[in-house]
């Protein structure tokens, strides 16, 4: 998805400017994580569901961190959007990610969907409908590592790592360990040609 | 990916594509009440089979259904084909009523082939008037030459089961001469990095398969110990002119795979075959039904195969 402007880009070189450092990251991970457990009165019901790829690297850390805190085990998943894009007749078909409900289940539960990089908003509007196919959650909230701006469609995160006002033909990389070898977050200005 | 008409247009890669969108398709709909995805809405697929068939006709019509295509049969004796319509004029007519996937089945080999030739001729020189767009074709099996998404299924079948299908020994045993499903399988196991050993008495092997990427034996018996799986063919009757083998009985005696021969294949072996079954013929019945066998993980296999097809012809912007 090194084509979607949501910072799935090929993170092997990573220049650019560093809005959070790799203790950062572990920093804002461990806030929202505090606040997931401030917002909700029994955190047993909630379910951490990522939108891969490093959404759902970051909902497995997020639980991790829960778990450190409260000393419960968070149901952790992952929901592709890919089939429920409403762009996919733009670009060539894209690869799919991976979908990985947990065995207790959607109903009912409070689910946390756990991404990135927010922009327009339409990733998340497509990873609520994969969502509903699975089950009728009591409630959804959203939780991103970076909202850049530039929403397309009302939609709100009511967890947020760091707000970034972004050009919009400006890049946000997010570098994960599990994925990219280290963790950090990056603003790189469009390369020259690409600009849209 | 503009047609799917043979599996050497598939490079490693491309085919790990389909297998990894296959299974990633397989995992979304897991579990799910509603198995129904709005990927493929307002997208029309036609099957055209001028053959029999239940499994590949059904499965490419429930894949397109899954994924909210429009899917319409048509079957050469229900149709215009009776009063001696062409297969161009018949395939030219389903183009300009807006079809944007073809699936067709036909006795002649290469059949798919000229059809993608002549839809890609008409989207070029297309009235803007017509409601056509252009058509994608997908060779549901063209008389013995080939049929890539029976290839694709097994592929997909045997790395659910081995792991992976590099560095594995896959015997194909049978009637290989009339057959299109051996002849996909040998040629994208070897792009897979599988090793590929035909059986097959001397009669039933199509002239030039020394140029395949293959071995050839004709003892069955001296192959069971070493194969990682062992995929057997049905004996096309209906493609035979002339005796290929002096009787059935005979040809079980040395081709079958009866429960001994089942039993000296390694244990982790899987036994294929990519239906329709002559049970007592090629295959016995307790090996049909036994613990080793894939051949319903084959079929269920076929519909999350076909999906990936029709996902990466039909969902995304044309390449």
């Amino acid at each position: 998805m090194a084509d979607d402007r949501r910072g799935d880009v090929d993170n092997a070189e990573a220049p650019g400017r560093e809005l959070l450092s790799a203790a950062d990251v572990t920093r804002t991970i461990a806030r929202i994580a505090h606040q997931i457990i401030e917002k909700t009165a029994d955190v047993a019901d909630v379910v951490l569901i990522g939108i891969p790829t490093r959404g759902a690297v970051l909902a497995r850390r997020l639980a991790a961190t829960i778990a450190a805190f409260e000393g419960r085990e968070l149901a952790v998943g992952a929901v592709d959007p890919t089939l429920y894009r409403d762009d996919l007749r733009r670009k060539p078909a894209r690869a799919l990610g991976d979908t990985t409900v947990p065995d207790v289940g959607l109903d009912d539960a409070l689910v946390v969907l756990v991404d990135d990089v927010l922009m327009s908003g339409r990733t998340v509007r497509a990873a609520l409908d994969a969502l509903a196919e699975h089950g009728r959650p009591r409630s959804v909230q959203l939780a991103v590592l970076v909202d850049r701006g530039h929403r397309e469609l009302p939609i709100r995160a009511n967890y947020v790592g760091k707000n970034v006002p972004t050009a919009r033909d400006e890049q946000i990389l997010v570098l994960l360990s599990e994925i990219d070898g280290r963790d950090g977050v990056r603003l790189r200005p469009a390369p020259a040609g690409e600009r849209t | 990916m503009k047609h799917l008409l043979s599996v050497t247009d598939l490079d490693a890669a491309a085919a790990t594509r389909l297998l990894d969108t296959s299974d990633r398709l397989k995992q979304a709909l897991l579990g799910r009440e509603v198995r129904k995805l709005p990927t493929l809405r307002g997208r029309t697929v036609i099957t055209m089979f001028y053959e029999n068939s239940t499994r590949t006709r059904v499965s490419f019509e429930v894949a397109g259904k899954w994924m909210s295509a429009d899917t319409v049969n048509v079957s050469s004796s229900g149709s215009s084909v009776a009063k001696g319509e062409s297969l161009r004029d018949t395939a030219l007519t389903l183009s300009a009523m807006g079809a944007d996937c073809v699936i067709v089945r036909h006795p002649a080999s290469g059949s798919a082939h000229r059809l993608a030739a002549w839809m890609d001729g008409a989207s070029a020189d297309r009235d803007a008037n017509t409601t056509g767009t252009h058509t994608s074709i997908v060779n549901a099996g063209d008389g013995t030459h080939e049929h890539p998404t029976q290839a694709l299924l097994d592929a997909a079948t045997l790395r659910d089961r081995l792991g992976e299908i590099a560095g594995r020994r896959i015997g194909i045993v049978g009637d290989v001469l009339h057959s299109r499903v051996a002849r996909s399988n040998v040629f994208l196991l070897a792009t897979l990095g599988a090793e590929v050993v035909l059986v097959a008495p001397p009669t039933l092997l199509p002239v030039g398969v020394s140029q395949w990427p293959c071995r050839v034996g004709s003892d069955l018996d001296a192959e069971l110990a070493g194969l990682d799986a062992v995929m057997m063919l049905r004996v096309q009757a209906e493609r035979m002119h002339g005796s290929f083998f002096p009787s059935a009985r005979e040809y079980t005696i040395g081709y079958g795979l009866s429960a001994a021969r089942a039993a000296r294949l390694p244990g982790h072996a899987v036994v294929l075959h990519p239906g329709p079954m002559v049970r007592g013929m090629e295959i016995a019945p307790a090996v049909a039904d036994g613990p080793s066998s894939a051949i319903l993980a084959q079929v269920s296999n076929g519909v999350h195969i076909r999906m990936a097809v029709l996902y990466h012809l039909l969902a995304g912007a044309p390449e």
